[in-house]
């Protein structure tokens, strides 16, 4: 980010911003490389995404609305963007801070510091759920015993549920993640790369979930990670960003670096890559898995029991390879729905940021 | 491996072909040293499969992959007259090397039949000599390289073939010094990398065309291979070409003139290079150097994918293959009394349904590729209506027309006549029926892309 940062010549006075030709330019615009000023940038970026709210009609007026917050750049710019935008143009939305607490010590405790210091910086209330609440276990008590092999597969799984128990507890009418347009392009390809055509053609979808409890939207659909960052940095928000302590690195797969690179060539790439991933055509002839609900947990599941009651129920009896892999049998050992189960297992893991990328 | 529960989504044999080689392969892992198939002679090593094909075998499967699309898709008949093109690569040797077989069978057959009534179809070959964009190769090295080719076409066996040369700049129709100055004005007044890549692309396939329809030819044969088109999918994904992708994978595209055929769309490039190596096939390669920009950095990224994984590029092409195609993915006279009954009902297995594809009027007169109905949108609501500009895909506007108004005109005066025609076609004729089909969309022309 800093080499986007423009050095103000410093004899002349340097270059005047392009958008209000009043101001000196302090930043090319990753998106358009044009030189702007902070003041400008705050502005284009803001309204940005409020064009895209108020063209996908992502909120309706008095609604109540859950930010899936980690703490993290996106989540903390996102419940900044959407105070301010919902102050300015009269929204009329209750927006709430929601945190998942996987209980990962050094990791997830910190960044939940400066969630709480959110909550007082914009006003917003947190409502904090715990694995440990949720399901007994911590994630630092489900490494200890399967390692470090899938913990992510329990990580997105519990973490998926766990935010739409929050959703309901708050009682809200959706949840706004902080994915961003760098997410999605990487999400696209990715499914292009695996041969996922099914969810190729959900991944660009700015609303998802409609037919679940709680609908999740991504306002940062069309934003730049580059430009949150720098959003981030010019006003000095109070976000957390360290990684993950049991998957460092999970998002700087090889995915992902292709993206920087295409981005340095070619800013529009990113865009390109989701106006590609829209415009394809796809024949929807797969069935999609009956929904019905958890036997055990209440749960909206297409099978017997929800994935997260197979894990949870694999780590009390201590056999956590269940559920895990092809044949997920166990408890859902019913072979007419072991087709859909495969299908629902992938469907939604967009949701949550994706650990790790392809495996090799 | 790409195919874990968590990602499979398809239950109807999605991974059929790859299984049935690795199910033989594990029964057969404590006798590496025979062919898998023949169970009889020693395997190659350094082809894909990791050696477990004999030399033979390892031809005849590859044989068997070009048949089958062959056969399938309707790519060929009797009474047809093909046009190879042949740039010197392997891929264009191979596809070259099995059309020459087929039609050598042909041959036989029409020799040995009593009333000679199926006629063997025609082959010719075309090379198209690029050396007016490259322009940092010798003129020596290209003379050289052509003499090689005219000597590999010559000793094959008959029927014999004929051969065309062509400049690249002869799509402009004039003699060739002021076509070799109008390419390179032309081409110099696209600024971006990979717009002038993919604008010599455009220009090589016009080109193609001319050859083929001027001498008439009624298929166009390209090499293709299963790593080009994956690098294609990766590129046209990433220059926001999805809605028109599909229709470049397929194994057919008859939206030109002259119906473009990919008989190799299923074979692998480093296969492709074993058999050249195996046979004894002859390559010209030039040194044009690397591609650059877009298309370099994914090719890149690709070739590092497959290294990875050996099968990531089949997949990339299967996940493309999946999208919806166009109603011209594939050969036009299916009906025709002149085709087969056996390739019919080969067809009706194998191609797609019609009521499936896409129907699509609208092609960007630059690429030529399908037009969206959200490109038709946003074009029609472009405020200076100039011909070129508007019906353009968006793609195309962005990497290969010059940004500032003045520049323009410029660069259409340097466009080569037929897609000037094409451009003057698309805003016409059926541009305005499209325009009265959106009609009721065009009131909202909030289309700000960013």
């Amino acid at each position: 980010m800093e080499e986007a940062v423009t050095k103000p010549t410093k004899k002349g006075g340097g270059r005047l911003c392009c958008i209000c030709n009043q101001r000196r330019a302090a930043l090319k615009r990753p998106k358009t490389l044009e030189q702007i000023c902070r003041e400008c940038f705050y502005e284009v970026f803001e309204e940005e995404i409020h064009q895209v709210i108020v063209d996908n009609q992502l909120f309706k007026p008095g609604e109540r609305i859950a930010i899936g917050a980690s703490g993290g750049k996106d989540s903390t710019v996102l419940a900044c963007v959407l105070a301010e935008l919902n102050r300015r143009h009269n929204y009329g939305l209750d927006l709430f801070l929601l945190s998942v607490d996987e209980g990962i010590t050094g990791y997830r405790d910190d960044s939940l510091e400066t969630v709480k210091r959110n909550e007082v910086q914009y006003g917003l209330p947190l409502k904090i759920v715990s694995y440990k609440d949720l399901y007994g276990w911590t994630m630092d008590e489900i490494v200890k015993m399967i390692g470090l092999k899938n913990n992510c597969t329990f990580c997105g799984v519990f973490r998926r549920q766990a935010l739409d128990r929050g959703a309901s507890l708050l009682k809200v009418d959706k949840v706004a993640t902080g994915h961003n347009a760098d997410d999605i392009a990487e999400t696209v390809l990715l499914n292009i790369l695996r041969g996922d055509i099914a969810r190729l053609s959900r991944c660009t979808s700015i609303v998802t979930g409609e037919d679940g409890p709680i609908p999740r939207c991504k306002p940062f659909k069309y934003t730049y990670e580059k430009e949150i960052v720098m959003y981030a940095y010019f006003k000095r928000l109070d976000y957390f960003s360290t990684e993950c302590i049991y998957s460092p690195n999970a998002y700087r797969g090889f995915a992902r670096e292709f993206i920087k690179d295409l981005e340095r060539i070619r800013p529009r790439a990113i865009l390109d890559i989701i106006k590609s991933g829209e415009d394809f055509r796809i024949s929807t002839s797969t069935k999609m898995p009956e929904q019905g609900t958890c036997e055990r947990c209440g749960y909206i599941s297409s099978q017997k029991w929800c994935k997260a009651c197979v894990l949870l129920e694999g780590l009390n009896r201590g056999l956590p390879k269940m559920g895990i892999g092809r044949s997920s049998r166990g408890f859902n050992n019913d072979p007419k729905r072991d087709k859909d189960m495969k299908q629902s297992n992938g469907t939604k893991s967009i949701e949550n940021k994706q650990c790790g990328s392809l495996d090799f | 491996m790409a195919c874990n529960s968590s990602t499979c989504q398809s239950n109807s044999g999605c991974y059929k072909r790859e299984e049935e080689p690795i199910s033989s392969k594990s029964s057969d892992s404590n006798q590496q040293s025979v062919c898998v198939k023949c169970k009889v002679n020693e395997p190659v090593s350094g082809t894909s499969d990791d050696g477990r094909f004999c030399r033979e075998c390892f031809r005849s499967n590859l044989y068997g992959k070009f048949k089958l699309s062959v056969t399938s898709n309707a790519m060929i008949t009797p009474s047809d007259n093909l046009l190879v093109a042949f740039s010197g690569g392997s891929s264009s040797r191979v596809v070259l090397q099995f059309v020459h077989e087929m039609q050598q069978r042909a041959q036989k057959n029409f020799d040995a039949s009593k009333d000679r009534s199926l006629p063997v179809f025609g082959v010719g070959v075309t090379f198209i000599d690029e050396s007016a964009y490259h322009q940092s190769i010798p003129s020596c090295e290209i003379d050289k390289a052509i003499e090689e080719i005219r000597s590999i076409i010559s000793n094959l066996a008959p029927p014999a073939k004929q051969l065309h040369v062509v400049p690249i700049e002869s799509v402009f129709s004039l003699d060739s010094l002021d076509g070799r100055e109008r390419l390179k004005t032309l081409v110099d007044s696209v600024s971006d990398a990979t717009g002038k890549e993919d604008l010599l692309l455009y220009l090589r396939m016009l080109a193609l065309q001319k050859v083929a329809s001027e001498n008439g030819y009624n298929r166009l044969v390209l090499g293709l291979c299963t790593s080009r088109i994956a690098c294609h999918v990766i590129t046209a994904t990433v220059k926001g070409q999805g809605y028109s992708l599909p229709a470049d994978v397929q194994y057919v595209d008859a939206r030109w003139e002259i119906p473009v055929v990919l008989p190799l769309r299923d074979c692998l490039a480093l296969e492709l290079n074993m058999l050249c190596h195996l046979d004894g096939l002859k390559t010209v390669e030039f040194s044009n150097g690397p591609c650059s920009g877009i298309n370099g950095l994914v090719s890149s990224f690709v070739k590092l994918l497959q290294e990875e994984n050996p099968s990531r590029e089949c997949t990339i092409v299967r996940t493309a293959g999946k999208l919806t195609p166009f109603h011209f993915n594939r050969i036009p006279e299916l009906n025709d009394s002149n085709v087969p009954l056996a390739t019919r009902r080969r067809q009706k297995r194998f191609n797609l349904n019609p009521s499936e594809s896409i129907s699509s009027e609208s092609f960007c007169p630059l690429c030529f590729s399908p037009l969206s109905k959200s490109d038709l949108l946003s074009l029609s609501s472009c405020q200076n209506y100039d011909i070129l500009d508007a019906a353009c895909c968006s793609s195309c506007r962005f990497q290969i027309f010059p940004k500032d108004p003045s520049s323009m005109e410029h660069f259409l005066s340097v466009l080569p006549q037929p897609l000037l025609a094409r451009a003057k076609n698309c805003s016409n004729g059926n541009h305005s029926s499209l325009r009265k089909q959106i009609q009721d969309c065009l009131l909202s022309e909030s289309e700000d892309e960013t």
